[in-house]
């Protein structure tokens, strides 16, 4: 650690600040032209701001402890709101509403996430070194499997007795399930209005514990081991730290606060498309979380909110932006989903680049040295 | 015997035993439930030709030790870019088909050059990084797809819209060129696409000839042991770069190949996932994170497109609905999966 510190510190500050936050920086001059551009009044702006950040909050904190265990971002977030949406599906087919069927969800999606979570911290063991690739497939073939299971299973193997929610056909999940029994009951549960803007409350709250909660936990002694872990695998393990386990653990906490993530982003809109819902869950979540400021190394709770401030922003304006500018809406759609993929190729690269460096120069610093004492 | 069979599993991988006896379930299944096989054989043929250069690409890039290509997507826009600009110059026949390649290769190697420096910057995360690079480029060219500036009717919006259309047929320039060149027919089912195979096999030679070079020997040196080839004088950085070049072009020609087939230039988000596909074929056929030959493309097209041609069909006969997206979803991405999460053996 204290050779990466001296050969990074020996860099210009200001060059060193300009690679550490290249993403935030020309995130932030983005977002400063787009505003105006796109001509969006301030009342309608906060508002949206408002929404996505008790919304989006909490499936990306959910990144955060994964990284602390060095596994890098946690592709596999996706296989939590799968969980969480097979517990939705649920209580939709009981007809239970309000916030008993919200918590009756969080109920029922939790062992199912913690399958999930076990099942790709297992896989993830057997790619050390390629954490990210592989939690990456990881979600794209559990996909196929949460089809196998809602579009085939479901009606036919799992009962389901609601037939508005069942294909024509007798079984399977239709596309969309309306969520309007749920629809918004975290979000409106201590009601606050300012202004006419809704505040939800009652949600800033939960994510305001998780945060609590993160804190604590890095404090803990499977926090403290996690970090080890991070930091070098064969240091842990010496110091009789069981790895694989706290790796499996790291992804397993991680898989189910996503799935509790997805939970609350869903009663906020209200509906859900049962086949593409979780789809990009990932990607946005990763990308907000690296335009904050966080590197695959290293993210922070202050990360996650400067991120989704940021990039949601983007979110928000860009459409706008694009139809003042081009006259096409569809632009800044495109650009959008350009930038949220373009931003994780280009801090995963950077991170990347930045790792060798480091390493490189640590091995010319051993042969130095190795030298200098061949001389003497 | 037991550990024989222990073994032989160990060095096939399961999953692939899985999935060949998945198959041969499969035709052996058909002509219970009314499919005519010469039918089903034919359509694996032709998607043979279709996709086989699609994952012939991913060799020269495992060769060189720069992993599965997830970039793919790079080599698929320049084939797009080439194969637009034949029909905006409203090229036709071979000369059209021809014309797209040569624009699509001048296209290719530029990116190729840019990606391969990329990845040499970022050596052991290239897997990763390629996703995301393939993915961005993707999403960046639906913004110039619709801002550049093709006139031809064929290919923009007729009204209302502009940029140019989600699918463009390529009906009336080049459709079926290869396909048609001395196709044979065998029977009344069977229709050989001679010139598809040809042309496949003649690029197949090429590289196979290529890897036999002094420069293509000094690349798989790259790739089993890069300590090794620099201190044989071989320059590490370029031959990896000359190995995404070489990926890079053959996959461009291979979507060419693949729209001249299918009669269809599919835009936007529809190259998004097509390296996913492609990279579990070649996995099926064998191959690995750090080793790939030739022979497993073949094997690996052979399977992968046979259990898609076979799956819709033999399994809507029997259950009465269409399985065959959740399966081929599962089975390539599994496959995916498994050859990650195997350890990295060296190339011999």
């Amino acid at each position: 650690m204290m050779k990466k510190q001296s050969s990074t510190k020996t860099m210009n500050p200001g060059v060193y600040f300009l690679i550490n936050y290249a993403v935030p920086t020309i995130f932030t001059i983005l977002v400063a032209f787009a505003i105006p551009l796109s001509r969006l009044s301030g009342d309608y702006f906060v508002r949206e701001l408002m929404i996505r950040l008790s919304r989006n909050s909490f499936l990306i904190l959910a990144l955060l402890i994964p990284v602390m265990a060095g596994m890098g971002m946690n592709f596999g977030i996706v296989l939590g709101a799968m969980a969480g949406e097979i517990g939705l599906i649920f209580i939709t087919d009981w007809q239970i509403i309000g916030i008993s069927g919200f918590l009756l969800a969080i109920l029922v999606s939790t062992p199912i996430a913690i399958l999930f979570g076990y099942f790709a911290g297992i896989v993830l063991n057997r790619a050390k070194g390629r954490e990210m690739v592989t939690g990456f497939m990881v979600a794209f073939f559990m996909n196929g499997i949460y089809q196998l299971i809602v579009l085939y299973g479901m009606g036919n193997i799992i009962p389901i007795s609601n037939t508005n929610i069942l294909l024509p056909r007798g079984y399977g999940i239709r596309n969309a399930i309306s969520l309007l029994g749920i629809r918004q009951v975290l979000d409106k549960l201590i009601p606050l209005e300012i202004g006419g803007i809704l505040i939800p409350v009652a949600t800033f709250i939960v994510i305001a514990t998780l945060c609590v909660f993160m804190v604590w936990f890095r404090k803990t002694k499977l926090g403290q081991d996690m970090r080890t872990v991070g930091q070098d695998n064969e240091v842990a393990r010496i110091s009789g730290i069981n790895v694989e386990k706290t790796r499996v653990l790291s992804i397993v906490i991680s898989t189910v606060l996503a799935c509790y993530g997805q939970i609350i982003f869903l009663q906020n809109i209200g509906t859900m498309n049962t086949y593409n819902s979780h789809e990009q869950v990932g990607v946005f979540a990763i990308a907000a979380l690296l335009v904050g400021g966080a590197s695959v190394a290293k993210a922070s709770i202050l990360n996650v909110f400067i991120g989704v401030i940021l990039f949601h922003t983007m979110f928000v304006v860009s459409p706008r932006a694009g139809k003042e500018l081009m006259g096409q809406a569809q632009l800044g759609e495109y650009f959008r989903v350009f930038v949220s993929y373009g931003v994780i190729a280009f801090s995963l690269a950077l991170y990347a680049w930045r790792k060798r460096v480091e390493k490189e120069n640590e091995r010319k610093k051993v042969m130095d040295y190795r030298k200098s004492i061949l001389v003497k | 015997m037991k550990e024989k069979i222990k073994s032989i599993i160990n060095s096939v991988g399961l999953p692939r035993i899985i999935i060949f006896f998945f198959l041969v379930s499969l035709f052996v299944l058909a002509p219970f439930v009314g499919i005519f096989l010469d039918t089903s054989l034919n359509d694996v043929i032709v998607r043979f030709g279709m996709n086989g250069l699609l994952v012939l690409s991913l060799v020269p890039m495992v060769k060189s030790g720069c992993g599965l290509n997830f970039g793919l997507q790079l080599g698929i826009i320049a084939g797009l870019l080439g194969a637009l600009t034949s029909i905006e110059m409203e090229m036709i026949g071979f000369t059209g088909f021809f014309t797209a390649i040569g624009i699509a290769i001048f296209f290719a190697v530029i990116l190729g050059f840019l990606y391969g420096t990329l990845l040499n910057k970022i050596k052991g995360d290239e897997m990763v990084v390629a996703t995301y690079v393939g993915f961005s480029t993707v999403s960046l060219m639906c913004i110039f797809w619709l801002i550049l500036p093709f006139r031809s009717p064929n290919m923009i919006w007729a009204y209302g819209g502009s940029g140019l259309r989600t699918t463009i047929s390529t009906q009336d320039y080049w459709f079926h060129v290869l396909t048609d060149f001395f196709k044979i027919n065998i029977g009344s089912h069977i229709v050989f696409p001679t010139g598809t195979i040809l042309f496949f096999a003649l690029l197949t030679f090429l590289l196979w000839a290529f890897f036999r070079t002094k420069m293509g020997a000094a690349m798989t040196a790259v790739g089993s042991n890069p300590a090794y080839a620099k201190s044989c004088g071989v320059n590490v950085n370029k031959m990896r770069i000359v190995s995404v070049i070489l990926s890079t072009v053959i996959a461009a020609i291979g979507i060419i190949v693949y729209q001249e087939s299918f009669g269809f230039i599919q835009l936007y988000m529809a190259p998004l996932y097509m390296a996913f596909p492609a990279i579990a074929a070649l996995l099926l056929g064998g191959a690995s994170v750090r080793k790939a030959s030739i022979k497993n493309v073949i094997i690996g097209v052979f399977l992968f497109q046979g259990i898609l041609t076979m799956t819709p069909s033999v399994v809507n006969n029997i259950i009465q609905s269409d399985m065959s997206e959740t399966i081929r979803i599962i089975v390539s991405n599994g496959m995916i999966v498994y050859a990650l999460t195997r350890k990295i053996e060296r190339a011999r």
